[in-house]
């Protein structure tokens, strides 16, 4: 165990961690705005209601994501400062256009719309909750931006030991960020699709009210419709891995040799043939590079080491990925037809939804190991090499002492943020109306 | 474009220390000046509706040095290891006990949190940029003891000018009596670097005493946000030279194209940041009443 190895475990636990917050903060602010919309457009009491109760549920999970993020970006300058100041030309500014058009606007917006409830006329006060919404997203962009460079990195020089940006316009389209986006962005709609789905699952349980039945069939058609995105856009991704990381392909297969007309491993001893040439290439017969070959030839080019990523890892939470993303989006199909023209939700399918809640946070959490163990042992693709990545002053003892600060910091707070969102689960809509509008000097909410 | 970029992330830490200078105060001050819960809650919500977007201003410088100067970035938070690591789990604990008071049974764990998360950075900031100016742990301490002050007063300030009633009668004593300590401080940190915006801090820290004692209380906290902005100016005139020991700002800068494509990206989203931002302060342009 070296400082490199707890820097990346500190890497992988606070990532990782952040991005527990991450997709439902993207997700649900789009859903809660929605309600509000559907409020502003119907005038019916129970989507302002249901409005109040996401938005608080919004918020907790909402500062969750926020303080993880503060240490993300401060992250890579304190644990990675030979990768930070050799990417940081190109790296740094998909970063720094995150905070400018994205972090003020989400955090600014949602700070209005927090207290703005009595002081902002209504429909000001809606517009809020979407220019909230909207910098939740922009900020995926621009992050999945600087996070495809690494894997596929594109307009730039190396000159001088360090990268040069060439063209900003081609690192903003970079072809792997585009894909990427879309499945992303699509995966925390499901996320927040399937904790909707969750929570109308126990009060479907409790009560017959019309309320919750409308917010499932909405978030229903949320889930579904991202999920499709999701998979159409994962199957862009696999063909960029062929053209642009054949090596986490190959290992996310378990293929060790070049292999022309490749078949799908479903588990080890299960195959479909030639699947894996098809869904890569669009053409069964297709020669698909193994992990053998592939460090062979990298070796050739990079010299000694070894290039290949962890098997095992790579291998299974593909799969994992893969399993729990479709029994989420087909258990939001399933549900959109059981319940279709106003039939209720049967008890068991409201219980079945409790488990949207889980499923699709281990998909997304799989997909990440897959993208980023499969990098490996890259951070730059092809350019910097991780164990090169690494801060050389920082002593094994002070990463030590920060990993251990934030798991412990970390743990508990994710004790306290389950307690308190069930909490307020279970405690349900406000049923009390909201007061008049009349001249109130006090924001009533949240504080 | 190197020393436009210079100024460009002195003006982000700046707004930054300014901004949240003030909410790190709020937040140490809140138990203090508040009797009662209502109270306490009154004092937290002169900030509850700005403090996120003033935190985002660090995000931003630090991006900004990430992308213009990486190696300045790289060096110094990787130098400044352990500091940044309490700052940051200073941070979450505020960040998490303001957003969460409210919907918490008892709000004792999150006040904590807010104290010592406003606390842990308001010194530690000071004493990372004294790290960067001088060497040894009394420039440190010192660095620190001066920002934890300044922020202490600039909050005091800024919540008695946001409150009403007894509350803002405390945060005036409370004002008065960081006044007392800052001031002398601020003689003892600014004094070492001597040149004229250093001097000029002082002086209006000391104008702000003055105007917290003749309840001129927006014009102490125009005094006091000025003084942050000499003081900063101070640093970042310092730093220009080197900002860290043995790195000039040409040999930590990002290429030209890389300074110029974000000189755009800047020069169109920074209005509409100020516009908005400022646009909040606006609306909660009222002092926070006590509800009844």
């Amino acid at each position: 165990m070296d400082a490199l190895d707890l820097a990346r475990w500190q890497f992988g636990v606070t990532t990782v961690y952040h991005f527990l917050f991450v997709p439902l903060t993207i997700g649900l602010g789009v859903f809660v705005a929605g309600l509000q919309t559907a409020w502003h457009r119907t005038g019916k009491e129970h989507y302002l209601k249901l409005t109040k109760f996401f938005g608080k549920l919004f918020l907790i999970n909402f500062a969750m994501g926020v303080v993880t993020g503060i240490v993300q970006e401060f992250q890579f300058g304190m644990n990675w400062s030979e990768y930070s100041t050799f990417v940081g030309d190109v790296f740094g500014a998909p970063l720094a256009m995150e905070a400018l058009l994205a972090f003020f606007m989400e955090s600014t917006f949602l700070g209005l719309w927090i207290f703005g409830w009595d002081r902002l006329p209504k429909k000001v006060h809606l517009a809020t909750i979407w220019a909230a919404a909207i910098g939740s997203n922009l900020s995926a962009y621009f992050i999945l931006a600087a996070n495809a460079w690494m894997k596929h990195p594109v307009g730039y020089e190396v000159v001088d030991g360090k990268a040069r940006m060439t063209d900003l316009w081609a690192v903003l389209t970079n072809s792997t960020a585009l894909a990427q986006v879309p499945h992303v962005v699509g995966s925390a709609f499901v996320v927040a699709g399937g904790f909707v789905l969750a929570v109308c699952g126990y009060w479907l349980l409790r009560t017959r009210a019309e309320m919750w039945r409308s917010a499932a069939r909405a978030a229903l058609v949320m889930t579904a419709i991202a999920g499709a995105v999701v998979a159409g856009t994962g199957d862009m991704s696999a063909r960029l891995l062929h053209e642009q990381q054949p090596m986490k392909l190959a290992a996310a297969e378990g293929l060790t040799h070049d292999t022309q007309g490749a078949p799908f491993t479903v588990v080890p001893g299960i195959e479909i043939p030639k699947l894996l040439s098809l869904l890569s290439t669009h053409d069964p017969d297709a020669t698909i590079q193994g992990t053998e070959d592939l460090q062979t030839r990298f070796e050739q080019q990079f010299g000694p080491g070894d290039y290949r990523p962890d098997p095992t890892v790579v291998f299974w939470s593909f799969r994992v990925m893969i399993v729990f993303g479709l029994a989420t989006v087909g258990l939001s199909v399933l549900g959109l037809w059981l319940t279709r023209r106003r039939r209720p939700f049967p008890a068991w399918l409201s219980r079945a939804l409790l488990l949207a809640l889980p499923l699709p946070l281990v998909a997304v959490i799989a997909g990440w190991l897959l993208s980023e163990i499969g990098r490996q042992p890259w951070t730059v693709t092809g350019e910097l090499l991780t164990a090169a990545s690494v801060s050389p002053g920082v002593s094994l003892a002070e990463v030590a002492t920060s990993l251990t600060l934030f798991t412990l910091l970390y743990g508990a707070l994710a004790v306290a943020e389950v307690v308190l969102l069930a909490r307020h689960v279970r405690g349900g809509v406000e049923e009390r109306p909201p007061a008049p509008a009349v001249e109130r000097r006090e924001p009533s909410l949240m504080y | 474009m190197i020393e436009l970029w210079f100024v460009i992330i002195a003006f982000l830490w700046t707004g930054y220390f300014v901004l949240e200078g003030f909410d790190f105060g709020v937040g140490m001050l809140a138990p203090l000046v508040s009797r009662t819960p209502a109270e306490q809650r009154a004092s937290l919500q002169t900030i509850g509706p700005v403090w996120d977007g003033n935190e985002v201003w660090v995000i931003t410088a630090v991006g900004a040095m990430f992308a213009a100067f990486p190696a300045w970035y790289a060096g110094m938070f990787s130098a400044f290891y352990l500091p940044v690591t309490l700052i940051l789990a200073g941070l979450i604990m505020r960040g998490v006990g303001l957003e969460w008071r409210g919907k918490v049974t008892s709000p004792l764990w999150c006040d904590l949190g807010i104290v010592v998360g406003s606390a842990l950075p308001a010194f530690l900031w000071g004493a990372v940029f004294a790290g960067l100016l001088f060497d040894g742990a009394p420039a440190a301490l010192l660095g620190g003891a001066f920002t934890l002050a300044v922020c202490v007063l600039h909050g005091a300030v800024f919540l008695a000018l946001k409150t009403t009633g007894p509350v803002r009668r405390r945060a005036r004593v409370a004002a008065l009596a960081a006044a007392g300590v800052t001031v002398p401080v601020a003689v003892a940190a600014l004094s070492s670097l001597g040149t004229f915006p250093a001097l000029a801090a002082m002086a209006a820290l000391a104008a702000a005493t003055a105007l917290i004692w003749r309840r001129r209380e927006g014009w102490a906290f125009a005094a006091t946000a000025g003084a942050i902005v000499l003081v900063m100016v101070a640093v970042f005139m310092e730093l220009r030279v080197s900002p860290l020991p043995g790195l000039t700002l040409a040999e930590a800068a990002s290429g030209e194209y890389t300074l110029t494509m974000l000189s755009w990206i800047g020069l169109i989203t920074v209005p509409f940041v100020l516009v908005y931002q400022g646009w909040t302060y606006w609306v909660f342009r009222k002092r926070v009443q006590v509800a009844g």
